[in-house]
């Protein structure tokens, strides 16, 4: 874990999840501030779209204008809701915040409360992590207790309280509208849109989801202002964003770096290839982003304008690392495999065609890919894409279509001499168990 | 069916929720219930529907999409390994491989003995401490290295 940033700097005690902890390092002054000089929501909403903060869960859409479709005036419920699902093969960032800075993510997430007239809020957590889950709910408890949740927040006459949801397997249920269902104990399937969760969200009343990370980032925006958050970053691009770094490296883990930082200074902080191997390709922003060559991402530095001028997308910040000792179709292949378990069956195409991506894959992985595949692969894709209910099929169909575009030789000779370009003893011993 | 402490530990996920909306504890509720028994069977199933005052199929329903519910016994310890590729590129395969040989059995299988079921697990956002598994889905283990999972496996056979 290394920090230039805001939300995993002075991390260094050992208890440093504990309210204590986060007062002395700031914490709650912003709620504080808010609650001590009334100010109005409009102001809150409009310091967040100063600060061009972009969604951290993937779609970097503008967080403060996503605040600002919450109807005002709807009199009744509105939910908040955060989205820990953390799923998305690459990410695990925010895990680390909630483990480390938990009430970061809670005055976060009261703040967003008060500036859109919410009253109670809940934190999806992926269900793979329980041990985090219970920290969480016991930072719940300690912010409870001290007035900072509940009924009239620090004596005002807010009030808003949050509560923890804990998932149980199911990577769809990091789509929003799949979690909303989930928080309504049924099946995580994605919902149909329009009508957004603005209006129609948890309970079907408006809703506003963000990630966890999106959340953490909102205490800093108001005690220093969305100026100085910007600043930390780029035009368009403010902030400093986690990074996962995972695969071929020396030092994986969580890189907490300004908008705009080269890829090339990102790979040194994590040590750099392993073994002093050859960068091969990289996925900037989890598995559902399309690859890009190293020769590409050498070039990009590490924001949302430049990975996408690149041809891929930031996405959640997962940067995985692939070195010249990785079978690119072997890689897919296992990707594939993910996205075909995960698809929740609703829509044709994702249930009909993730299944078709992994068998074709598999099948040229184990040397029996036929000469068409690889115009069969990219048609099953084109027939996938924008013909479904939510984005679990275009993110199943980019690695797909980037992996043949970039690596099609490596398909190719597959298809051709029915093995591998690079030997299996190579893969082998570049993906073994690695002890920095 | 379920004993006074997970019946305690429900009413608390209850109490989460709006008092017209007691279904959004059901995932909880059957957390908690597996907990208890192992894994769900359909009398499980049902006398957490009935607590919530929800159909039994809905409850089923629930249970049967998200992964992490057994809904057929399994060994005393459940270990899923990720083999997702961020694991792969780190040993994430090489460990499952290792703990299939050691236990004698592959992914969904459980020992002659019933001590062990093995999972592959797909990504559990921890890619970074590769290789990582799970025991009895709430234990997370990480950098596990041959040795380490020596060491695991010894310890969770006492
Ligand atoms: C299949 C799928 C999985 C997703 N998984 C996550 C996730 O694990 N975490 C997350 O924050 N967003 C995830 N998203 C994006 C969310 O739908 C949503 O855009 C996001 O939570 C909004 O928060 P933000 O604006 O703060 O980024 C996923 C989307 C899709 C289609
Ligand atoms: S695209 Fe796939 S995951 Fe998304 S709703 Fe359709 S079937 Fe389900
Ligand atoms: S890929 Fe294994 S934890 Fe993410």
């Amino acid at each position: 874990m290394t920090s230039q940033g805001i939300i995993l700097s002075g991390l260094d005690g050992d208890r440093t999840w504990r309210l204590a902890d986060y007062v002395k390092r700031g914490g709650y002054d912003a709620l504080r501030k808010i609650i001590a000089e009334k100010i109005p929501a409009d102001q809150i909403i409009s310091e967040v779209k100063k600060s061009a903060l972009r969604g951290r869960g993937g779609a970097g859409f503008p967080t403060g204008l996503k605040w600002s479709f919450m109807p005002r005036a709807f009199p009744g419920a509105k939910y908040i809701a955060c989205n820990s699902d953390e799923g998305e093969p690459g990410t695990f960032k925010d895990r680390d915040i909630l483990r480390y800075n938990p009430h970061s993510v809670i005055e976060g997430m009261v703040i967003a409360g008060y500036a859109m007239g919410c009253e109670r809020g809940y934190n999806y957590i992926h269900g793979e992590i329980f041990e985090t889950y219970e920290r969480f709910e016991e930072a719940l408890q300690e912010a409870r207790e001290a007035g900072l949740l509940g009924n009239n927040i620090l004596g005002s006459d807010f009030s808003f309280d949050l509560f923890a949801h804990h998932g149980y397997g199911a990577y769809i249920c990091g789509e929003e509208t799949a979690l909303l269902e989930s928080i309504e104990g049924k099946k995580g399937q994605p919902r149909f849109k329009p009508p957004f969760p603005a209006s129609f969200g948890l309970y079907g009343k408006p809703t506003t989801i963000n990630n966890t990370e999106t959340f953490a980032s909102i205490p800093y925006i108001i005690r220093e202002g969305g100026d100085a958050f910007l600043a930390l970053g780029k035009p368009n691009n403010g902030g400093t964003k986690l990074f996962s770094v995972s695969g071929h490296v020396n030092k994986p883990g969580n890189y907490e770096i300004p908008l705009g930082t080269p890829f090339s200074t990102l790979l040194e902080m994590a040590g750099g290839v392993r073994g002093g191997r050859k960068l091969k390709a990289v996925i900037p922003g989890g598995s559902s982003a399309p690859v890009l060559p190293a020769s590409v991402m050498m070039d990009c530095t590490m924001d949302y304008d430049s990975i996408s001028k690149g041809g891929s997308m930031l996405g959640s910040g997962a940067v995985i690392v692939m070195d010249e000792t990785t079978c690119m179709v072997k890689a897919l292949e296992r990707l594939s495999y993910f996205y075909f378990e995960e698809s929740c069956g609703q829509c044709t195409p994702c249930r009909e065609g993730t299944g078709w991506l992994y068998r074709v894959v598999h099948r040229i992985e184990n040397g029996l890919g036929r000469p068409d595949d690889l115009d069969l692969l990219n048609s099953v894709t084109a027939n996938i894409m924008g013909r479904t209910i939510c984005a679990l099929g275009d993110a199943a169909s980019m690695p797909v279509q980037s992996f043949v575009k970039h690596f099609g030789d490596e398909f190719a000779f597959h298809i051709e001499h029915k093995k591998c370009l690079v030997p299996k003893d190579v893969q082998h011993e570049g993906s073994k168990i690695y002890v920095a | 069916m379920l004993s006074p402490e997970s019946l305690k530990k429900i009413d608390r996920e209850i109490a989460k929720y709006p008092p017209d909306q007691k279904q959004s504890a059901s995932m909880g509720a059957l957390r908690i219930a597996q907990e208890e028994k192992g894994w769900l069977a359909s009398e499980t199933i049902e006398f957490v529907a009935e607590y919530l005052g929800m159909p039994a199929i809905a409850v089923y329903e629930v249970a049967s999409f998200y992964n992490m519910y057994d809904l057929a016994p399994v060994g005393a310890k459940k270990i899923s390994v990720c083999t997702n590729l961020p694991c792969a590129l780190s040993g994430g395969v090489h460990a499952a491989d290792y703990i299939k040989k050691k236990l004698g059995i592959d992914f969904n299988e459980t020992t002659a003995d019933g001590q062990f079921t093995l999972k592959e697990g797909e990504c559990m956002g921890a890619c970074g401490d590769a290789p990582v598994l799970l025991v009895n889905n709430h234990r997370m283990c990480s950098w596990m290295t041959e040795e380490k999972i020596d060491q695991l496996l010894a310890d969770l056979k006492k």
